[in-house]
């Protein structure tokens, strides 16, 4: 077993236990800072996968604006720092059941394709896939429409929200 | 992207196979060996700092500063250390445990990552990652995380105040912060710090000083120091986030801070000042190591000098001064040099018309803002002067 | 070497416990932690096979770039409505929530 390996299963362990708990942890907040412990896992594996761009990202994004949104949404829709009673609908165990057959039915589609142990090819050396990413990006003859309409859907979102969570001044209840 | 890979790790690592450890083990060890070297030296530094710091205060307020213990008071933060460590460590009622131990060392972590980019001579640095300037801000967020989870498990107002505030100043200043960066990023050509500072052979401090304030303000900003240390406003919310904090969980905390401080000195240097630049490193690579350190003290120093010389901002002034002028202003100013940067590239008059590009820009913020108060200023005054003749009559 | 199945199994378990986080949690906020897990193990995927297939094609990278987009869209407006929920009815269980249900 190689240093990689042994680095890829202590993350993956470590992000399927966050993930359990962040679905099954009573308190909320407990569930976000899990949350912020998987996607930290999923940066390391971006990293792994020489994807240096999308590890940094996803640090900046989703645990410097995403998670910490969601700690704030917490507190703010609590009026005491404390959860009480069971936080899982009365028919979780039919929820369990489903994820179990997503599960086994993604492994099995996942089993009966051919690629499925391929190593990864040789990593062209002299190849900056942050420079590639960005010329991806911007370039007409690749992504730049799906980039624009990403930032269009982003304004709109900015001013969504704003919209919807502005509290008029003396409108209070 | 290899992790510390320098003449001394090559020779540790081949002494390690020398010694019948296979080329692989011998890499991880190696690398677990200079990072373990790397964080002792930053924090002996950082005791250092701690006396640097009261020197500094000391004498910006005409005092002495600590001088009883050995020779110019220089034993006096050890003795600060044994202290804290001595302390008694106390967990406020309803906190949480685990959260509350996590926060202060998460927060140290977020101070110590940032040494992994950092260039400190040409052979000498973690690693020199392509996305070096965005990691920066990555690991600026770790901290936001360490503020927030700290006032939060502390089960006490005025620490979680004091987080609202700080992570919203943090979440806000990130954005004037990484458009002040992508200016080095588009001189330079690279994200990589070692590149940026290799493309340095004119400092960047002349090609765009705008930019070098406005990182300066939003690094001041994301340290939460002062004028902008509103997170542990003394007068009005006693100690913000670490307020519950004793021992040395707060020694913790004021180490980070210190080192935080420190460290951004150095991402200054790097980014403006050249970093490793200076006569001789040619010929003696190590000789870097100096010149970082000696530019990266002048900044640590001129951050102190803003400290001690500035009042607090008020928390809604310091919302309105990102969203309403630095964000606006360094987007403009990207486009601006963006495209000054295209057109003057490889002309002779390069350095010179970054520079002058510069001036011009910054006089026409002047004269807009210098128009905007003359506007408010007269509104204001009609306003009070309609008051007036009310009350009169 | 790891191979490509790792990662894509590792993808679908957190995908699923995302699943049964969105169908079993009560908290309209913890349904979106678990959609954010589901979004995870997406991008995990998009990017292993950028890795996995031919890295000189940028268009793995691209996708997951556009999922962070939809995904910081998504959770400030989700949030923006949880808060506005809130406001109005004092509650975040979507259970609750269910004025529109008659």
């Amino acid at each position: 077993m190689t240093a990689e390996q042994i680095l890829f299963l202590v993350t993956a362990a470590v992000m399927l236990v966050a993930a359990v708990s962040v679905v099954t942890t009573r308190n909320l907040i407990h569930a976000a800072l899990w949350l912020i412990v998987t996607l930290f896992g999923a940066a390391v594996l971006f990293a792994m996968l020489r994807a240096g761009f999308m590890a940094v990202i996803q640090v900046v994004v989703y645990i410097g604006a995403i998670a910490i949104l969601f700690i704030f949404a917490v507190m703010l829709t609590r009026r005491e720092l404390r959860d009480r009673g069971p936080q899982l609908n009365p028919g979780w165990w039919l929820a369990a059941i489903l994820a179990l057959l997503m599960f086994s039915g993604l492994v099995l589609v996942l089993g009966g394709w051919q690629g499925l142990w391929a190593a990864a090819p040789a990593y062209p050396s002299e190849f900056d896939s942050v420079q590639a990413l960005g010329q991806a990006l911007v370039s007409p003859e690749a992504f730049v429409l799906p980039f624009e309409v990403a930032s269009v859907l982003l304004l709109a979102a900015l001013i969504g929200a704003v919209y919807i969570a502005f509290q008029r001044k003396g409108k209070e209840e | 992207m290899d992790f510390w890979r320098n003449p001394v790790t090559d020779w540790v690592s081949g002494l390690l196979v020398s010694w019948g450890l296979s080329p692989e083990a011998a890499h991880v060890l190696t690398a677990f060996l200079a990072v373990l070297v790397l964080i002792s030296v930053v924090m002996v530094l950082d005791i250092f700092l701690v006396w640097m710091e009261r020197k500094i205060v000391a004498r910006f307020q005409d005092r002495l500063g600590p001088n009883r213990l050995g020779p110019f008071g220089l034993i006096q933060p050890i003795a600060d250390i044994i202290k804290l460590i001595v302390k008694e460590n106390i967990y406020p009622r309803g906190a949480d445990k685990v959260v509350y131990d996590l926060a202060p060392v998460l927060m140290m972590m977020s101070v110590l990552l940032l040494w992994a980019v950092l260039p400190l001579s040409p052979i000498l640095f973690g690693v020199d990652l392509n996305v070096g300037v965005l990691y920066i801000v990555g690991v600026g967020a770790l901290g936001t995380l360490a503020i927030i989870m700290a006032g939060w498990s502390s089960n006490n107002k005025y620490a979680l105040l004091g987080a609202f505030r700080q992570v919203a100043v943090m979440i806000s200043y990130e954005i004037p912060m990484v458009v002040s960066l992508m200016i080095p990023t588009i001189l330079a050509g690279t994200m990589g710090i070692n590149g940026i500072v290799q493309a340095q052979s004119t400092w960047f401090i002349v090609l765009a000083p705008l930019a070098c304030l406005v990182f300066l303000i939003s690094a001041l900003a994301e340290m939460g120091r002062a004028p902008f240390d509103l997170t542990e406003a003394e007068s009005e919310l006693i100690a913000g986030h670490h307020i519950e904090y004793s021992g040395m969980k707060f020694g913790l905390f004021y180490a980070a801070e210190l080192l935080h401080a420190f460290t951004f000195g150095g991402f200054i240097a790097a980014f403006f000042f050249g970093g490793w630049r200076g006569p001789w490193v040619d010929q003696y690579p190590m000789l870097g190591l100096l010149w970082f350190l000696v530019k990266t003290l002048i900044g640590y120093w001129v951050f102190g000098w803003i400290r001690y010389t500035l009042p607090r901002i008020r928390i809604d002034k310091m919302l309105d001064l990102n969203w309403k002028f630095l964000v606006p202003f360094s987007f403009a100013l990207l486009m601006f040099l963006a495209f000054m940067h295209s057109l003057l590239r490889g002309t002779e008059v390069y350095v010179l018309g970054m520079f002058l590009s510069n001036v011009v820009f910054g006089w026409v913020t002047v004269e807009i803002l210098r128009r905007q108060a003359r506007q408010e200023r007269s509104r204001v005054e009609g306003a009070r002067a309609a008051v007036n003749a009310g009350q009169k009559t | 070497m790891i191979p490509l199945s790792w990662y894509l199994i590792l993808s679908a378990a957190l995908f699923s416990i995302g699943l049964f986080g969105v169908l079993a949690r009560k908290n309209a906020i913890a349904i979106l932690l678990g959609v954010e897990l589901m979004m995870n193990a997406v991008n995990i995927n998009l990017v292993s096979f950028w890795r996995y297939l031919d890295p000189t094609r940028m268009d793995g990278q691209v996708f997951a770039v556009i999922v962070f987009a939809v995904a910081a869209a998504e959770v400030a407006v989700g949030l923006a409505l949880v808060i506005s929920v809130y406001r109005r009815r004092k509650t975040v269980i979507a259970d609750e929530i269910d004025l529109m249900k008659w």
